[in-house]
């Protein structure tokens, strides 16, 4: 359900606090720009700023291509990072033995189909399309999907990001064969 | 072609691959030939069809199967195409329903590939064959403790005697819970730009770990796993890496015995996250040991990266075991296919660590599946130049030195070499599985 078509917007005391207290257009607004700062920050391999938005306690998911409604308990997945993971992924890709993506490829995203809604417990929940381009010795790959997001309102980019799944709209990943990048 | 593939020098001692069996096509026509039309293919697990009438849709050999559980808890294979004018019956990848219909002309079948239906079926005739109408099959389909194969022709040994003393190896990832083993949910549906082959050298490569995967290792560390013990890298902490072993019929393993007793999870399995967890593994092993003695438990706790040729890898390191399969399109591009396969029954917090673990290193996501694939992508793009730099050298240890030997990646090719031109290399005795030395499922073991 998006917030734009489920009546009048959460009234500004609650608990999510003023970020998300907004208006139904406020928020996605907020929202909005929080997602391009974020895809931004991606694509200009500025990972350090990108993993300070991740709350500590958090998750990195993207499901198997034919389990998109998988389990991480019970299914197997792309990735399903916590934070140590998350860290250790960010770290790496930041150094020059992550070969894969040594030197780094050139991606660009596209966000769109923006939806934010309060989703309680001072969180919101955020969907969102993508398209991810990564170009590399010669290749192109595209990867689209949509994210699921569990924001919660703080930090200087307003929001951090308590869970974000990428769930990709592809039956495999062929001829990607990867991925080397945060989707 | 060239005239020779393989320069075998044991005085040298050198063993050299020439590249154009990379990137020729007319390689990988004979290979579909005479590999993959004439050798054992894997289609799939049990588990994967667990109830009746669930059916699973993939391409083994590059050819369309369906493998089924019909009515009668029989694990079938068919060739999804249907008998009257060739379309493929069931496009899903996975479902579970009585009936397989065509939906071209409305034939449909049972889970046992028994024809059933006929629309209008009286414009055929008393004498039209509707019997031998049913879902072709596969010249032979055999399993082994759970894993099915088939097999493109008629000729060739049956499935027991072509897998060898690769059922030992096969037997201890089996022999890994009282109530079985199953594939999960989610399958590692990728690809590389690269032939075929260098993915079966690459998946059982002790040598590449320290420099491609360095920085999975640095996740192990710092997951407080120690490695202090100044040997040879991950590997010898707690766990002690055996030679590779040739098993005959070009399937070869790599792998180790755990000497921890316990005290840790795989060669390369992450720390323990806590006491509790740890005590949970100990208990585990020590229920294995009362199944099947100290000497079995530890070669099945210490992990193998097992080839049966020519495609089929069944890797486990113990913190996760991974089943991978891959056929080639072209000579410079394969699809891949790989699954998780756990011990059912198992402990929530061992299962956890499992789970984690496995991502973290395999699949084309984790830490170190992408840098292996470019890895092979960047040897096949320097194989364009094969006409000028032929040979691939994979040398190490002939003179007898176990450590990081190439003797595995040796065996396949052998193997390859004589299915392709007919001249059989002689094995190197030192490395001929024994299982006076190597292990031996003692009869009457305790097995589901």
């Amino acid at each position: 359900m998006s917030a734009g078509s489920s009546g009048p917007a959460p009234a500004p005391e609650t608990v999510l606090g003023a970020a998300v207290g907004r208006s139904a257009p406020e928020l996605r607004a907020a929202v909005e720009e929080f997602l391009y700062h974020e895809a931004d920050l991606l694509d200009s391999w500025r990972l350090d700023e990108w993993l300070a938005l991740f709350t500590e306690e958090c998750s990195y998911l993207i499901p198997a291509t034919d389990r998109p409604d998988g389990d991480p308990l019970r299914d197997l997945f792309l990735v399903q990072d916590n934070r140590f993971l998350l860290e250790q992924r960010v770290e790496s890709l930041m150094t020059k033995t992550a070969w894969a993506e040594s030197p780094h490829s050139t991606t660009r995203r596209l966000i769109g189909n923006v939806r934010a809604t309060n989703a309680g417990d001072g969180a919101v929940a955020v969907q969102a399309n993508f398209i991810v381009t990564r170009a590399r010795q010669s290749t192109v790959d595209t990867y689209p999907g949509h994210y699921e997001m569990l924001l919660e309102a703080g930090g200087p980019a307003g929001f951090r990001i308590r869970m974000r799944k990428a769930v990709l709209a592809l039956e495999e990943l062929r001829p990607h064969g990867r991925i080397s990048i945060i989707l | 072609m060239v005239d020779r593939f393989i320069i075998d020098d044991r005085e040298t001692p050198r063993f050299r691959v020439h590249r154009s069996s990379m990137v020729d096509p007319e390689v990988l026509a004979r290979e579909r030939a005479a590999i993959f039309d004439t050798c054992w293919l894997y289609v799939g697990h049990e588990s994967e069809v667990a109830s009746a009438h669930d059916f699973r849709t993939r391409r083994v050999g590059g050819r369309p199967v369906i493998m089924t559980r019909d009515a009668a808890g029989r694990v079938g294979v068919f060739v999804n195409s249907c008998p009257h004018r060739g379309m493929a019956v069931e496009t899903r990848s996975e479902g579970n329903g009585r009936f397989l219909k065509c939906f071209y002309h409305g034939w449909s079948f049972d889970t046992a590939g028994n024809l059933v239906a006929i629309p209008d079926d009286e414009a055929y005739g008393a004498n039209f064959d509707r019997q031998n109408m049913c879902l072709p099959r596969p010249p032979q389909v055999d399993s082994y403790r759970g894993f099915v194969f088939c097999n493109w022709s008629l000729d060739g040994p049956d499935l027991a005697t072509y897998l060898g003393h690769s059922r030992t190896m096969i037997d201890l990832v089996a022999d890994q819970s009282e109530e079985g083993m199953s594939v999960i949910g989610g399958t590692h549906l990728y690809s590389m730009r690269a032939n075929w082959k260098l993915l079966v050298e690459n998946s059982f490569d002790a040598y590449h770990a320290m420099t491609t995967h360095q920085r999975y290792i640095e996740m192990i560390k710092a997951s407080g796993r120690d490695f202090s013990r100044r040997q040879q890298g991950p590997a010898a902490a707690g766990v002690a890496r055996r030679g590779p072993l040739d098993l005959g019929n070009g399937h070869a393993v790599t792998g180790s015995v755990d000497t921890s007793g316990g005290e840790v999870m795989g060669a390369l399995g992450r720390a323990f996250p806590d006491d509790e967890t740890r005590v949970r593994h100990k208990a585990r092993r020590a229920r294995l040991i009362e199944l099947y003695g100290e000497e079995w438990t530890n070669r099945m706790l210490g992990g193998r990266n097992h080839l049966i040729f020519p495609n089929l890898f069944i890797i486990d390191l113990v913190m996760g075991c991974t089943i991978r399969t891959f056929y080639p399109d072209e000579p410079d591009y394969m699809e891949i296919t790989a699954w998780q396969l756990v011990p059912n029954g198992e402990d929530d917090r061992l299962r956890q660590l499992r789970m984690g673990n496995f991502l973290t290193f395999w699949g084309p996501a984790g830490l170190a599946t992408p840098d292996d694939v470019e890895a092979l992508e960047r040897c096949q793009k320097g194989f364009a130049a094969h006409r000028a730099a032929p040979w691939n050298d994979l040398s190490r240890g002939m003179n007898g030195n176990p450590i990081n030997s190439e003797a595995q990646m040796r065996v396949f090719w052998r193997r390859w070499n004589e299915l392709m031109t007919g001249e059989a290399l002689p094995p190197e005795p030192e490395v001929l599985f024994d299982p006076d030395r190597d292990g031996r499922r003692i009869a009457g073991m305790a097995a589901r």
